[in-house]
């Protein structure tokens, strides 16, 4: 599958995880370490992107009435043209969708119970943050961290 | 839902979050912290970390007002235990736990609540990544 701005990051292995509840959150945690955990990832790299997982995987079944995590392997040229592995999430849901993606990346800005900080904090712990959404439609959300290979 | 095991050790309270802490667990540590602080009364409550992968916004936040909660009891908190590869992302997300004492380990948390009692001065939850 392409997408829009993916920046050649081709997909070759994927999981899907349904995200209904706190319990797929954790789940779906489990799931993003596994994949990390096979790619080789270092410490630090794993726990951003798990973090981030966990944020996101958060607002997909709070704002976005629950809907799905994507969790692929991909492979993609650096700005250098060398290849190189990463771990791609997509989210998707059929929520609400979001009207003013502005403020929803703002920090400190919330909808609801919570700090404020899962979209713009996520996006400043992953490598690559696309966010796409339709109010009455839904929000799809892709990020991908490289792994640093040594 | 797996329950956030509690023991006394001494007059301070040991909570220890494992690694498939969920929501709802973490809203229940909350309550739980609370009603043993007061049942045992406690001096001190610390909140080990360690076994914790992540700390997202989410558990920050339940982290803070359980700090707060205890504090609001007449008892110090200390969190303990936090990796390096945590406490990177969460400044990364801007995180700083702030009001919230932290210590790197249960012995150092013990250290550190001892302090507090005897000066409750320092008994603000200031001061986590102060001199010692």
């Amino acid at each position: 599958m392409t997408l829009p701005g993916d920046g050649g990051a081709a997909p070759v292995a994927s999981v899907v995880v349904a995200l209904g509840s706190d319990q797929d959150v954790t789940r779906a945690r489990h799931c993003v370490r596994d994949a990390a955990t096979v790619l080789t990832m270092d410490l630090v790299t794993q726990t951003k992107i798990i973090t981030a997982a966990s944020e996101l995987a958060r607002n997909t079944v709070l704002h976005g009435r629950g809907g799905e995590l994507e969790i692929s392997t991909v492979v993609g040229p650096d700005d250098q043209s060398r290849h190189r592995r990463g771990l791609q999430l997509l989210f998707t849901d059929h929520g609400p969708g979001i009207a003013d993606i502005d403020s929803a990346m703002t920090s400190g800005w919330t909808s609801g119970s919570g700090l404020g900080l899962g979209l713009p904090g996520s996006r400043s712990l992953v490598n690559e943050f696309e966010l796409s959404s339709t109010p009455g439609v839904g929000t799809r959300i892709r990020v991908v961290m490289w792994v640093r290979d040594r | 839902m797996p329950r956030v095991p509690i023991v006394r050790v001494g007059s301070v309270l040991l909570a220890t979050l494992g690694d498939d802490l969920d929501d709802e667990s973490a809203l229940q540590l909350q309550h739980d912290v609370g009603q043993r602080v007061t049942q045992t009364r406690a001096s001190g409550v610390l909140l080990d970390i360690s076994a914790l992968e992540i700390v997202d916004s989410f558990i920050c936040k339940v982290l803070g007002d359980t700090a707060a909660i205890v504090r609001v009891l007449g008892a110090n908190v200390a969190v303990v235990g936090m990796s390096p590869a945590v406490a990177i992302t969460l400044v990364e997300l801007g995180l700083h736990l702030p009001g919230v004492r932290t210590a790197r380990d249960i012995e150092h948390g013990l250290r550190e609540l001892e302090r507090a009692r005897l000066d409750p001065a320092r008994g603000s939850g200031r001061g986590g990544f102060g001199p010692r």
